[in-house]
């Protein structure tokens, strides 16, 4: 079970009190885009065995959407922040980097 | 080799059991194979099985970074069925379920298919019409599948609660031909059929790389060294986006965690097939008496084959209100394996950006009943550079926006 910290109201609580909502930072794509773009916006996912990062609900507490830093091969959480940011804290990838030399980084 | 029969069961009785060979050979990988198929799950096992036995392609290897079998194929909850909605699935889950009626005849190895009949409980009028959809469907692609009331459902599941509290049985989706088979068997079965025909089982050998050249395969980099090859079949399921990076590209995957779980063995009581959709949770009891669980995924990606508690704990509580004899049953064991997930929850049989490879994947967490049929379709596909089992699930379908939608379908993961 994993443990999550909610950056808006501040709660840590158990993952059955959050709603998983997929990949964090994906970049938008909409009308006008080559198809390949939208595609890739809409479906393709770096899914990795390593460092992810995601958004959750807080879905049975305040209700705001954030973003986390977790591994997947390991449900180890590095951290959360708010989703109002087109990249992760720079404290954060480095937390990330120490715990973690062979990462290649968050792009 | 030797054939397993009656006469060879009867003639190592005799002599203690001494002259049994081994099933498969552990062969050293050879520096170049024609066809390196990744993954020694059910699905990639079968392709390489059809390769050999339908297009006479035998210059393979299938390469395993465990040991065959253990991955989903070894952890699933055997269902197989195909009662889908969309003609593209009837026509690859009706093939591979007609496959296993004469499997263990085709591979000289008992895989215990069961044909016991499989019901998709209706516990709400949203589910009843849903399904009563889907039996017409069935009907319109020769799938043999019907609407039955509570009572019957009642007569085919004695231990069954039909009256409720919260979700009462109001009829189900019976499909008389579905059931479940021993999944170690499948894979022992086309591991030893491929071993037979010449084929190399390489196991504990992991792919840590793909080389590629002009966009077109070379061969895959292993703990064991380099092997070349002419065409790649990536078969990982839950680990086929970690592939396709090495390759160079992405896949509409997520991977994520599915569990499942046994009781102690009882004496027979439940001789179908019983899923529950609206309240998440499926049973079938096992040939050793088990009964054996499952509900649904995680929601998050992972690839730890652990999954989180409390759907054990919200499965386990829906099936006791299903079935309250199993109140009182201890769990035996459980565990947890990592599936593919797409977004339309239908697979992909795919050519792919790089020229030679071929992906095999998204069966998410319902692959095992599609194992003869999605190998015999990727061999297709491989040899003849089409197949038309396979033609609907191409990875173009996405950027297309011709989705197979079988979410409905596959309601309950199984
Ligand atoms: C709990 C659970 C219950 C399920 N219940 C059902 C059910 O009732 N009915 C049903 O139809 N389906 C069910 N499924 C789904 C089904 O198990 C899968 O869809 C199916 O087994 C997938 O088979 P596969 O051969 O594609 O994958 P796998 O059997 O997982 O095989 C893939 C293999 O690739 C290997 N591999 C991965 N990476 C590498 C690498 N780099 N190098 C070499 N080898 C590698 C893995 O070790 C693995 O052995 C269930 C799944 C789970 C987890
Ligand atoms: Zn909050």
């Amino acid at each position: 079970m994993l443990s999550l910290t909610c950056p808006c109201c501040g709660i840590t609580a158990e993952e059955t009190e959050f709603a998983p909502g997929g990949e964090a930072h994906l970049k938008r794509f909409g009308p006008g885009s080559s198809d390949e773009a939208f595609e890739g916006y809409l479906f393709a996912r770096k899914n990795p065995k390593g460092v992810h990062f995601e958004r959750w609900r807080h879905a049975y507490g305040c209700g705001k959407w954030f973003l986390a830093a977790r591994c997947t091969a390991t449900l180890e959480v590095f951290g959360t922040y708010p989703a109002q940011t087109t990249q992760p804290p720079a404290e954060l990838i480095a937390k990330i980097k120490a715990k973690r030399p062979e990462w290649e980084g968050w792009a | 080799m030797k054939r397993y029969s009656i006469f060879a069961v009867a003639r190592e009785a005799m002599r203690y059991h001494a002259g049994w060979e081994r099933a498969w050979r552990s062969p050293t990988p050879k520096k170049r194979y024609k066809v390196i198929v990744v993954g020694a799950g059910g699905h990639g096992l079968a392709t390489a099985y059809y390769l050999g036995k339908v297009h006479g392609i035998r210059d393979v290897a299938v390469i395993e970074k465990g040991w065959l079998g253990g991955g989903n194929t070894g952890r699933n909850t055997t269902i197989i069925r195909s009662n889908y909605l969309q003609d593209p699935s009837a026509a690859i889950y009706e093939k591979a379920r007609a496959l296993y009626e004469g499997l263990s005849q085709d591979l000289n190895y008992n895989v215990m298919f069961s044909p016991r009949g499989l019901l998709m409980l209706g516990q709400t009028e949203h589910e009843v019409r849903g399904y009563k959809r889907t039996v017409h469907a069935n009907r319109l692609q020769g799938i043999a599948t019907e609407w039955i009331g509570p009572e019957r459902v009642k007569e085919l599941v004695p231990i069954i609660n039909i009256a409720g509290p919260r979700y009462p049985v109001l009829g189900a989706l019976y499909q008389a031909r579905g059931g479940t088979a021993r999944h170690d068997a499948v894979a022992w079965g086309y591991a030893r059929a491929c071993s037979a025909m010449g084929m190399d089982i390489i196991q504990k050998c992991e792919v840590t790389g793909i080389r590629t050249e002009g966009g077109k395969v070379q061969g895959v980099s292993t703990t064991q060294g380099e092997i070349d090859c002419e065409q790649l079949a990536v078969v990982v399921a839950g680990h086929s986006s970690v592939m396709a990076e090495m390759a160079g590209f992405r896949l509409p995957i997520e991977s994520v965690a599915l569990q499942a779980w046994v009781s102690e063995p009882i004496k027979p009581c439940m001789d179908v097939v019983v899923m529950a959709n609206t309240v998440h949770g499926y049973m079938s009891q096992s040939d050793k008496g088990e009964m054996v669980i499952g509900g649904g995924t995680d929601g998050f990606n992972n690839y730890t084959q652990r999954g989180s508690w409390h759907h054990v704990e919200e499965t386990t509580r829906a099936l006791v209100e299903t079935f309250p004899i199993i109140s009182r049953l201890k769990m035996l064991r459980q565990w947890g394996g990592i599936v593919d997930m797409t977004g339309d929850r239908s697979p992909i049989l795919s050519k792919t950006p790089v020229e030679g490879i071929f992906v095999n994947c998204g069966w998410g967490t319902g692959g095992f009943k599609s194992i003869p049929g999605s190998g015999y379709a990727m061999a297709e596909l491989m040899a003849r550079g089409h197949s038309p089992l396979a033609a609907e699930f191409g990875l173009e379908r996405f950027r297309e926006g011709r989705f197979i939608d079988e979410s409905v379908a596959a309601g309950v993961a199984h």
